[in-house]
């Protein structure tokens, strides 16, 4: 396979300083890959071709006038855009007929930074609708499939970014994760994905589900291009009031130190076991060995108000989500359609919009929480789903008491296949399990690749205490550098080819 | 809609039978640069959707953040009010579609308003003191603007389509209700308009709103109910929305509680609804009964945080309110020596700023009242303009008051002054010398004048020798005369005493 | 057992402003409750002593300060706009009044 499009972005970083390559070269050549295989995978809904080669001619001219002092080291390193987060020049559709051909007046944060940044965008990538899923399967623009058996999903709802990645379409992109939708695509694809610190990247231009939940970050095929990416999209935003001040802390750096010796590891008993694929737990065990033999600590850890997760987070999300898409009623912008019959009024036609825009999903999520919030159930719903909420903290704060990280699978199994789940809403949520966890709490958590089960990825899932990302990105990229020294090289390695030629 | 007209008892026939329970939601728009929760400019009168930010329009992906003065203008409010100020509240999302609702949903707050427990002092026309409690006063942002077009009337019923403005979107709102007010009676309609004609004083006072009524600066929504004289439990309410001018919320509280008596009077049942109150035909008509839509589903707005009232913050804030206007009034009136009913007046007449003004320039209580009161108050009349937007300054007033205690001119001269004043001749001084208006004040030429008249009416001065010294008007009245009004009347009698030997 | 009926999804599917034909609303009332059946656990675990949360990383005092910023032009705000008119966004008729 080409170089250009199998190099990690901190390998492409570096040969542009080295004038190695151009920044031209590697865009084309991944938008040549994405031509090449992206009809097969369907991660992008939107390629930005002459806009990432304005911007990677606008690298390489100012590194050839010598201004590559000026240049961020991400400069020219090419990116895919979940297509739920907000983007002068590109449509916006979240994945929704309702947004269809909407295009934002206005950059996301995360947007201005990656520009600031000059990183050439390579298009928008396929999500469920909303971001409401876990397989992709609910987009409006059909399924992507995942590169390592196209007959199975991607993960959700961050598939596209997850497969765009895996399938060497982009070497980074941009994820959100409300509920996993960044971590479980990720071990499904055998591709690394953070979620940061609830507050740690700027929510604003992120098309919002659930507000308390939400946070975009980093999806790529190494722990330290992720590291590389949240320091080019992280720090605070005055424009989003939940955004936290403190500074980031030396992400790339945590992760280029890739040192467990002395780590202590607390393993979630309530995250393993029964309803967790064998292949999977067989694959976390082996992993827990190899952190140990690295010098880490492992200690069990319960948190058992977690087994209320799930329900809490699917009264929590709802709830938010009703209110944060009624927004789209046809008056401002998307979809207006009109009522066959009958009068023709502005209710009506709110009526008429929404319900051919949004998708079954989207449309029970949003009853579920308008049913939670209504007059008489609040208390017994989304106001016991609350406390909850602090009950999972003080689990995190118990087990963080004893353990300097906690890991678990990232994802009960591995990816199934497209329709297996899409008429079991039960089933499908979870997926999001061990993942959900971190959301409510709004702690930071990684998935890295962590092996096959059944020739397809299992994902290990780190979570670390609120801001400190920066012990993600060590445990992760030490489990990461043990396990490819002994498969003897990334895991990736190991996928089926796509597109011909490998 | 059909408008079935309402059934009205008289007035004075429900009061005899009922006792009226007033409620208000009271919505201040405040005058900050920039709106509640986005740094769009907050202005009045811009073309249409110019002043929107991506957050004053609902787009997708964006946040709100809090406007540090929107929140130092709630709590001054609080304040104002008497009200206990939050240690700490949060922002709620009150969810409902409406065009005019960029999000369809208004950040308000629900559970913990910034101030609660108030009280303040309504001050009616006659001097009667009545306390409003309030019970509390939350911050929120304003809907755009809509336009019904195509209809005849450019009301809502019958129009083809609507247009929508989000220049005032997300306009900050503080948003003061009070607790039930029960026991005004027959005086509840003219509590109804000081109360609010007291509220807007307060912000406009405190300057954190323009307070302009007819800019929609402050809206008020009333709530009437009645229960039958002797019983203490509230009937049912109706709201009436909007009522926007002081004369119409007096006007549409007396209307409801007729048509609230009509209906139970009747023996039917109050049903508790929105009305609207049309000022054409001075009644309410029917809106929207309580349905299940009105189910808010409020919950705590996820996108911003907690906001935090130290002890100094509030002190801080405290120590900026400016003197409150009733307190200001009992001073004042202290410090100028008016009558309660001299006062009473002044208030009424919209001219106690002008006359402190007046006062503080140099002129005596006494004056400044006479001038304001009398001919500043007429000329404003005719102008049908506030006395104080006719154009007349504090200096004017005391120029014209020293010309007349120098004996330079006298008061129907000063009337005459102060036309050409107004036409923009200049300084009362300059006015004077220009036209020549000085009274006549060389006293050789004064008892020229008075010889001549005391010689053509030689039985007044016989009487004014005799001792009947009120008889002197008929003598200075023919001075005046001679000289075309332009002499010291108080000089002129002191000549004619001298003249006849009388003390005067 | 079923706590949200036909009738019960209709009158949510109103408050959302979700248009839903009788067959939906009969899906939509079937799967609800199966959800609703599985996460209600939820209502019994904590007591009134544990306080809720509603923010992930608890924050306070976030201001902007009053200084304008900028603003879209009218051509940019409208240029979403399903219809509009005389630089304002045109909606039909509208049926309730508030
Ligand atoms: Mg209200
Ligand atoms: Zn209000």
């Amino acid at each position: 396979m080409n170089e250009l499009i199998s190099s990690s972005a901190a390998d492409l970083a570096a040969k542009l300083a080295a004038k190695e390559v151009s920044a031209v070269e590697v865009t084309q050549a991944h938008l040549d890959r994405i031509a090449e295989v992206d009809g097969e995978v369907n991660a992008f809904l939107h390629v930005n071709t002459e806009e990432a080669l304005a911007v990677a001619a606008e690298v390489d001219a100012l590194r050839a006038g010598g201004l590559a002092g000026e240049l961020h080291a991400l400069a020219g390193v090419p990116i895919a855009i979940k297509d739920l987060i907000v983007t002068i020049g590109q449509p916006t559709t979240a994945g929704s007929k309702m947004l269809e051909g909407w295009m934002s007046p206005y950059d996301a944060t995360v947007i201005s930074r990656i520009r600031e940044a000059r990183m050439p965008m390579l298009g928008k990538t396929n999500l469920d609708e909303f971001a409401m899923g876990s397989s992709t399967e609910h987009s409006a623009y059909g399924p992507t499939r995942n590169p390592w058996d196209l007959d199975r999903i991607p993960g959700g709802s961050g598939g596209g970014s997850a497969a765009a990645v895996a399938a060497y379409e982009a070497p980074l992109a941009l994820g959100t994760d409300t509920g996993g939708s960044i971590r479980q695509p990720a071990a499904v694809t055998g591709s690394v994905g953070v979620k940061p610190t609830y507050g740690g990247v700027s929510r604003y231009g992120a098309i919002a589900m659930a507000s308390s939940l939400d946070q975009i970050g980093p999806v790529s095929r190494t722990v330290l291009d992720s590291a590389l990416l949240h320091e080019v999209i992280g720090g605070h935003d005055p424009a989003d009031s939940t955004s936290l001040t403190d500074p980031l802390g030396a992400l790339a750096e945590a992760a280029r130190s890739a040192d467990v010796a002395g780590l202590r590891i607390g393993v979630v008993r309530e995250l393993q076991g029964e309803g967790y694929d064998a292949g999977v737990q067989q694959r976390f065990d082996e992993s827990l060995q190899l952190l140990r033999g690295a010098g880490a600590e492992i200690v069990e850890v319960s948190c058992p108000n977690f087994r209320y997760a799930l329900g809490a987070y699917y009264l929590i999300m709802p709830s938010e989500a009703s209110s944060n898409l009624a927004k789209f009623d046809g008056v401002r912008y998307g979809l207006r359609v009109l009522p066959e019959d009958g009068p023709m009024t502005i209710e009506r036609v709110m009526g008429a919009t929404r319900a051919a825009g949004f998708g079954d999903e989207v449309k029970r999520r949003i009853i579920l929480g308008t049913y939670a919030l209504s007059a008489g159930y609040y208390d017994a719903y989304y106001g016991s789903a609350q406390k909850v909420r602090t009950l999972v903290q003080r689990d995190f704060e118990a087990a963080f008491a004893q353990a300097d990280v906690l890991v678990s699978p990232t994802a009960p199994t591995t990816a199934f296949r497209l329709g297996e789940k899409l008429d079991d809403p039960l089933a499908m949520y979870l997926n999001d399990v061990a993942t959900i966890p971190a959301n409510l709490a709004g702690v930071p958590g990684i998935s890295v690749p962590g092996g096959l089960a059944d020739g397809l990825p299992v994902g290990i899932q780190f979570l670390a205490p609120a801001r400190e990302d920066v012990r993600l990105y060590r445990a992760g990229a030490a489990l990461e550098a043990l396990l490819e020294e002994k498969w003897g090289g990334p895991l990736l390695a190991q996928a089926p080819v796509l597109g011909g030629v490998k | 809609m059909t408008a079935v007209t309402d059934e009205t008892l008289s007035f004075d026939e429900a009061m005899a039978k009922y006792d009226p329970v007033l409620g208000f939601e009271v919505h201040v728009e405040l005058n900050t640069r920039t709106k509640m929760f986005s740094a769009a400019p907050n202005a009045f009168g811009d073309e249409p959707n110019t002043n929107v930010s991506p957050v004053d329009l609902g787009l997708p992906g964006v946040l709100p953040v809090v406007n540090r003065a929107a929140v130092e203008y709630s709590i001054k409010i609080g304040l104002a009010l008497g009200c206990k100020i939050a240690p700490s509240c949060t922002f709620a999302r009150k969810n409902y579609f409406y065009p005019d609702t960029p999000k369809n949903f208004q950040t308000s707050q629900y559970e913990d308003p910034i101030a609660y427990d108030g009280a303040i002092d309504i001050e009616l026309e006659d001097g009667t003191v009545f306390t409003v409690e309030i019970e509390r006063a939350h911050m929120e942002e304003d809907a755009g603007k809509l336009t019904h077009m195509g209809g005849a009337t450019g009301r809502i019923q019958g129009a083809d389509f609507s247009l929508v403005d989000y220049n005032r979107a997300g306009v900050p709102l503080v948003e003061i209700v009070t607790k039930p007010i029960v026991g005004a009676g027959s005086r509840a309609p003219e509590l109804a308009r000081a109360y609010v004609a007291t509220i807007r004083e307060i912000v406009k006072n405190l300057g954190v709103s323009d307070a302009r009524m007819e800019r929609g600066n402050v809206r008020c929504d009333a709530n009437v109910s009645l229960m039958p004289k002797g019983s203490a439990t509230f009937g049912t309410r109706s709201e009436t929305k909007n009522v926007n001018s002081l004369r119409a919320v007096e006007r549409a509280v007396r209307y409801e509680i007729q048509r609230h008596a009509a209906v139970l009077e009747s023996g039917q049942k109050v049903t508790q609804e929105t009305r609207h109150w049309h000022e054409d035909t001075r009644s309410t008509t029917a809106g929207r009964p309580k349905s299940d839509a009105d189910d808010y589903r409020y919950f705590p707005e996820p996108d911003l945080v907690p906001v935090v009232t130290s002890e100094e913050w509030i002190e801080e804030l405290r120590a900026q309110l400016p003197e409150p206007p009733a307190e200001r009034r009992r001073r004042l009136k202290e410090a100028w020596g008016y009558s309660d009913a001299e006062f009473r007046d002044v208030v009424n007449a919209g001219v106690m700023d002008s006359i402190e003004e007046t006062i503080a320039a140099g002129a005596s209580a006494a004056a400044a009242r006479k001038w304001w009161m009398g001919e500043v108050s007429r000329r404003a009349k005719e102008a049908e303009v506030d006395p104080a937007e006719l154009g007349i300054t504090a200096a004017t007033i005391v120029e014209l008051d020293s010309l007349i205690r120098a004996g330079k001119i006298n008061d129907k001269l000063a009337r005459k002054v102060l036309e050409h004043v107004l036409a923009g001749e200049g300084t009362p001084a300059e006015v004077v010398q220009q036209h020549g208006m000085a009274v006549v004040s060389d006293d050789a030429a004064l008892l020229e004048a008075i010889d001549a008249a005391l010689a053509a009416q030689p039985d007044v001065a016989e009487k004014i020798r005799g001792g009947k010294v009120q008889a002197a008007g008929a003598i200075v009245g023919g001075v005046m005369k001679a000289t075309r009004g332009q002499a010291d009347a108080g000089r002129v009698r002191e000549l004619i005493f001298e003249r006849l030997g009388v003390a005067g | 057992m079923s706590e949200i009926n036909r009738e019960a999804v209709a009158h949510l599917a109103r408050l959302a402003h979700i248009e839903m034909t009788a067959e939906e609303l009969d899906k939509m009332a079937g799967e609800l409750d199966v959800i609703v059946d599985s996460i209600k656990t939820v209502s019994e675990v904590a007591g009134d002593d544990v306080p809720a949360t509603s923010h992930p990383i608890p924050l306070a005092n976030v201001f902007r300060e009053d200084v304008p910023g900028a603003t879209l032009t009218n051509e940019q705000a409208l240029s979403g706009a399903p219809d509009a008119e005389d630089g304002r966004f045109k909606v039909p008729a509208i049926l309730d009044e508030e």
